[in-house]
């Protein structure tokens, strides 16, 4: 069984202009130890997913259906108290801006100290300890300084590091990543994105990696979920995603970013704008800007399909294509 | 005369920063920053946060007065006093689409105001059709000349932004970060949009950038900055595949690039530690505290900017060709 299993999440945001549907029926399986990446641009509720897995959805947010099953158990009927003890000790998340998720008037240590001693029972010292060990671990160097430190008095790599050992002091099981390294230089980046994958080696915790970065995605994931809208477009191995996409938006997604190569080939963007999630369209929400679109998109939402075993897509076009090579191949589906 | 359209010569930016009761230390933002861009040619410029692309940029199109240095645009020097009759010839799209245009403005004030202070335009009609001529150039139409910021996307904000650089007939551009707070689907088409402009128009472009994938797609060269000074320059295919720079070869190593065959392949050079802070740099070259090729000689003098071969110029003691 996999450790964990969200099954057709929806979460809204009520607003007073509207409900928007900012996650509408998700899916997926996270095994333990393996590397998800998912991917989307703003407003994909690529985030928000994150968010209601740990239940720390802001007013006036709300999971309307869905369940999170942890090693079986679900989630979403644990208590307040209960979820308390589970954040951080069996699921933990950084978020992207290591300069605002640092409280500016404590220190460094403080801090650490704080999050140890809420998830296990250690004393003051035995917590100081382990915050030095832990700092050590992301390799902040001087520790025992560090500690010491506010954290304006440190460079954002640094303050990302300190969030890093602050998610995993308590040795959590999965490790949600929200944009980690958006904020941060390439070469700062490049240095953070290493520090996770070995420290996802050393202690083998499963990592869910979101993230608008395909570049960022294609070096650290086992396998991805590109999201539009709210909804899974398309989740595959890393490899079937980049070599083999299925879905007209993954494609368009690949196509649209500039490669390293010679012949400075045009881009080819993706035409239109932004879906709107007040009013989201009936069928495909990605039909208003898909090139291929049929009469189908527009009316009716594709369900997941299975390309195979590592890949499924959620595109008209896969089950056209499965007619289209019956009818050569002159037998009926 | 120089065939140049713009040459940049020495050019020094330093602010003074409080850094204590009655104490000043300057910030050297640029420190002797030389380059020249021909008639509708592209030149990407890069580096991390805080290397003073930007204020390159700005201190061109005299945003910020130069603390030393030179712009000559078509030969002539650029001063104080004559800049006014060189902003027609020369203008910037921001960064940030959402706070470089006035929220109290239509689109058709917005795109307009630039024609008004330079007088482009006899009767209200012709203002009009100016309006939507500019409009259509970047791809948005005549009813959205009446909405007002708020009611457009990121990318179309953008647009307009660029319409607004446009209107005065401009032949020189300053694009600083233009697309780095969009999203991918539509930094590729803010990206067409600029080369199609170029194509048509024949603008040049000084591309400011910290994404060297989007920097290498637009440009013909390229130049790195690290803390205030150009390291490297080369035409882009060449930096990429031959940096000679240690800054340059790590920067190149870190991009993350979207495709796994590739990303599992390369290995990384490592880059250790944070870049100093530019009110306390290192004397000689300020990369040496993270070079690898560090020595004595890079403590005592800062190397100059030198051609090692077929317009590549670098900046380095040990150069890692």
């Amino acid at each position: 069984m996999s450790l964990l299993q969200v099954k057709n999440l929806h979460t809204s945001f009520f607003t007073d202009s509207g409900e928007v549907h900012a996650v509408n029926g998700v899916s997926f399986n996270l095994d333990k130890g393996k590397v998800l990446g998912i991917v989307g641009e703003s407003g994909s509720g690529k985030s928000v997913t994150a968010y209601s897995i740990l239940q720390i959805l802001t007013e006036p947010g709300r999971i309307t259906e869905g369940e999170v099953l942890f090693d079986g158990a679900d989630i979403r009927k644990y208590s307040k108290s209960q979820m308390r003890a589970f954040r951080g000790s069996k699921i933990s998340i950084i978020f992207q801006d290591p300069m605002t998720s640092l409280n500016p008037v404590y220190t460094v240590g403080n801090q650490l100290c704080e999050a140890i001693r809420l998830h296990s029972n250690r004393t003051r010292r035995q917590a100081h300890e382990r915050a030095v060990e832990m700092l050590r671990l992301v390799g902040v160097n001087e520790p025992e300084k560090r500690v010491r430190q506010y954290p304006h008095e440190l460079s954002g790599g640094m303050r990302q590091r300190v969030m890093i050992a602050m998610a995993l002091a308590c040795e959590p099981d999965i490790l949600i990543a929200d944009e980690p390294t958006t904020a941060l230089d390439v070469t700062i980046q490049a240095q953070i994105l290493e520090l996770m994958q070995e420290l996802q080696r050393k202690l083998g915790m499963a990592i869910i990696m979101i993230t608008h970065d395909l570049g960022v995605i294609a070096e650290m994931c086992d396998e991805i979920i590109v999201m539009y809208a709210g909804r899974v477009c398309e989740r595959g191995t890393s490899d079937a995603i980049f070599y083999h996409p299925c879905h007209e938006y993954t494609k368009g997604l690949l196509r649209s970013i500039p490669k390293i190569s010679k012949n400075h080939e045009k881009l080819v963007p993706i035409s239109g704008s932004p879906v709107d999630l007040l009013n989201l369209p009936g069928g495909c929400a990605f039909a208003p800007r898909c090139e291929k679109a049929m009469k189908i998109c527009l009316s009716r939402q594709p369900e997941e399909i299975p390309i195979n075993d590592e890949q499924i897509a959620a595109c008209w076009m896969n089950v056209r294509n499965v007619y289209d090579e019956a009818a050569k191949g002159g037998e009926r589906p | 005369m120089s065939e140049h359209l713009l040459e940049v010569k020495d050019l020094k930016q330093h602010f003074p920063v409080r850094t204590g009761f009655m104490k000043k230390t300057m910030l050297k933002a640029v420190d002797g920053v030389s380059f020249c861009i021909d008639e509708g040619e592209t030149l990407g410029l890069v580096g991390e946060s805080g290397c003073g692309k930007t204020t390159v940029g700005r201190t061109i199109l005299r945003l910020y007065e130069p603390t030393g240095g030179e712009v000559r645009y078509k030969g002539n020097l650029i001063t104080r006093d004559n800049i006014e009759q060189y902003r027609r010839e020369m203008q910037i799209v921001f960064q940030d689409p959402y706070s470089s245009l006035n929220p109290r403005m239509t689109v058709a004030d917005i795109v307009g105001e630039p024609l008004d202070i330079h007088h482009l335009y006899k009767t209200k009609a012709e203002r009009q059709e100016k309006i939507v001529r500019l409009l259509d150039l970047v791809g948005l139409n005549s009813d959205h000349a009446r909405r007002y910021a708020h009611e457009f996307s990121g990318g179309q904000r953008q647009r307009i932004g660029i319409a607004r650089a446009l209107a005065v007939g401009p032949r020189f551009i300053v694009c600083d970060e233009p697309v780095s707070a969009l999203d991918v689907s539509i930094q590729a088409q803010i990206i067409n949009t600029f080369e199609e402009l170029q194509e048509r128009l024949g603008i040049a472009y000084l591309f400011i950038a910290h994404d060297l994938l989007v920097v290498q797609h637009m440009s013909r060269r390229i130049a790195v900055m690290y803390l205030g000074r150009i390291v490297e320059s080369a035409p882009s295919d060449e930096i990429i595949d031959r940096p000679i720079h240690p800054y340059m070869q790590s920067l190149i190593s870190a991009i993350p690039i979207p495709d796994p065959d590739t990303a599992r392949a390369r290995h990384r050079i490592p880059l250790e530690g944070d870049v100093p802070s530019p009110l306390n740099m290192p004397s000689g070259c300020a990369f040496r505290t993270r070079c690898r090729y560090a020595t004595e000689q890079c403590a005592r003098e800062c190397p100059a900017l030198r051609e090692t071969g077929d317009g590549h110029f670098v900046a380095c003691w040990h150069p890692q060709a």
